[in-house]
């Protein structure tokens, strides 16, 4: 790659995820869909889909995520599932794991899935219960992973990591061994949507962070001296960190997501961004990924101001994530505050500061459902 | 090495037009090989031991001379990597 070239050679989307819709059976409040999801568009139609999923399998994307909202609402599912896999797509569920049976979980085999990937809330029936704001869903979800097991699929399990739950880090990786897992996913909060209007109920402490640190690390070893494939990832928080992630590899270079309703992102949270995105029912995806002023809005790093315009490192981390630049500062132009080199990183530092002395308990979180959503973007 | 390898489930192995190469696709993740990687793992049929892999590879290039170190070392890294698992 060429740092100091203005216009850069745009690749391929190699990933493609597919938001097949909002609507959700859980109400987590740290769920990454926009706040105003209640106002959302219609949501494509069956043939729409799988025209975008042709069109992107044509310019080179070879994984595709169906994920929501929670996918398996969507009653096409197993058709989508069908087309993606003869089209040659890996093929990722990402799911909640609720509304799913046995049935449908070997249907979607025969149709050619290629993984699951059930999401938990924590290592128990009552906190899990309550971050996702269902009396039933622990059970159901423990079912599933069995059910994902016991049908051939790899297994991936996913908890996002919160200051409630970041405790139970031994007692989930146990979990996770005996259910048989190949990939835990231990993925902390980010704090875009909802995350980000919880983010002082839900951000670690340096000091939790640290303890589930050297947890990891040890699980991680003794895993390793007993022979085990079970892969441990744990996605750390960036406001610990004093460099900006390199956030989607870079906008518009691998990632492409289209929304319910049509909207193409250069990633899931982006639709927050003050950007016109195009939409997959009036131009190609091609015009889209290519041509679109939405994807070629940070694409190489002429748009870039101080301290990114002369820093060497913009070509490793490209200035950060956009979104968190523009929650934070206002102005998505901005250097990410996570940066120690940005003039906002005092925001990253309050945060911090707010984590070690944070009281708020799990019942004063705002939890996503279409009432709150309504509540907080009263047209 | 009289082992069979196979790839181990979820993995799958398939050739990119657009990445003009071999990739091997697992859950939410895709490696590109390179062109060796891609030569040796194109042989993995979880049928065939590793001394037959060997020498299928021979027969395909008769002028690199002997493979035989390379693709040993090649597969116990990917076996260690979880990629490939062992019959």
């Amino acid at each position: 790659m060429n740092g100091a070239s203005a216009t850069p050679q745009v690749g391929p989307p190699l990933w493609l995820l597919a938001e097949l819709t909002y609507r959700c059976p859980l109400q987590c409040p740290y769920c990454s869909n926009p706040l105003d999801f209640a106002h959302s568009g219609q949501e494509l139609t069956t043939e729409q889909w799988v025209s975008v999923l042709r069109q992107g399998r044509e310019m080179g994307a070879a994984q595709l995520g169906f994920s929501g909202g929670e996918p398996l609402v969507r009653q096409d599912l197993p058709e989508l599932i069908a087309e993606a896999r003869a089209l040659g797509y890996y093929t990722n569920l990402i799911t909640s794991g609720l509304g799913l049976t046995e049935a449908k979980v070997d249907a979607f085999a025969e149709a050619g899935l290629d993984h699951i990937q059930v999401s938990f809330q924590a290592s128990d029936p009552e906190l899990n219960n309550a971050v996702a704001g269902s009396r039933k869903a622990f059970e159901q979800k423990l079912a599933m992973a069995r059910a994902v097991k016991d049908a051939g699929y790899p297994m991936v399990l996913n908890f996002v990591i919160h200051r409630h739950n970041i405790h139970q880090m031994n007692d989930i990786i146990t979990l996770c061994e005996r259910l048989g897992a190949d990939y835990v996913e231990l993925a902390t909060c980010q704090y875009y949507g909802w995350a980000f209007i919880n983010r002082e109920g839900l951000m670690p402490s340096r000091a939790q962070l640290e303890l589930a640190e050297r947890q990891v690390n040890d699980q991680r070893q003794r895993l390793a001296d007993a022979g085990s494939a079970m892969k441990l990832i744990f996605v750390t928080p960036d406001y610990y960190e004093e460099r900006p992630k390199a956030c989607m590899n870079g906008w518009g270079s691998l990632f492409l997501t289209v929304a319910p309703d049509g909207t193409a992102l250069p990633c899931h949270s982006a639709r927050l961004l003050p950007i016109d995105f195009p939409d997959v029912r009036s131009m190609s995806l091609r015009e889209i990924w290519y041509d679109s002023p939405g994807f070629n809005h940070y694409r190489g790093d002429s748009w870039m101001p101080e301290p990114c315009r002369s820093c060497e490192e913009k070509t490793r981390d490209f200035g950060g994530c956009r979104c968190q630049a523009y929650l934070l500062t206002g102005n998505a132009d901005n250097a990410d505050p996570v940066c120690d080199k940005s003039p906002h990183h005092e925001r990253i530092l309050a945060a911090r500061r707010a984590a070690d002395h944070a009281t708020a308990g799990l019942g004063e979180l705002v939890y996503r459902n279409a009432g709150n959503s309504r509540l907080l973007f009263r047209g | 090495m009289k082992q069979i390898p196979r790839f181990r489930r979820g993995f799958r192995f398939q050739w990119e037009p657009a990445q003009n190469g071999y990739v091997l696709l697992y859950p939410e993740g895709m490696v590109k090989l390179n062109e060796s990687a891609g030569a040796i793992l194109n042989e993995v049929d979880g049928e065939r031991d590793v001394e037959a892999i060997i020498a299928a590879l021979q027969r395909r290039f008769p002028e690199a001379g002997d493979l035989g170190p390379d693709v040993r070392e090649f597969l116990r890294d990917a076996g260690q990597q979880h990629w490939i698992e062992w019959l």
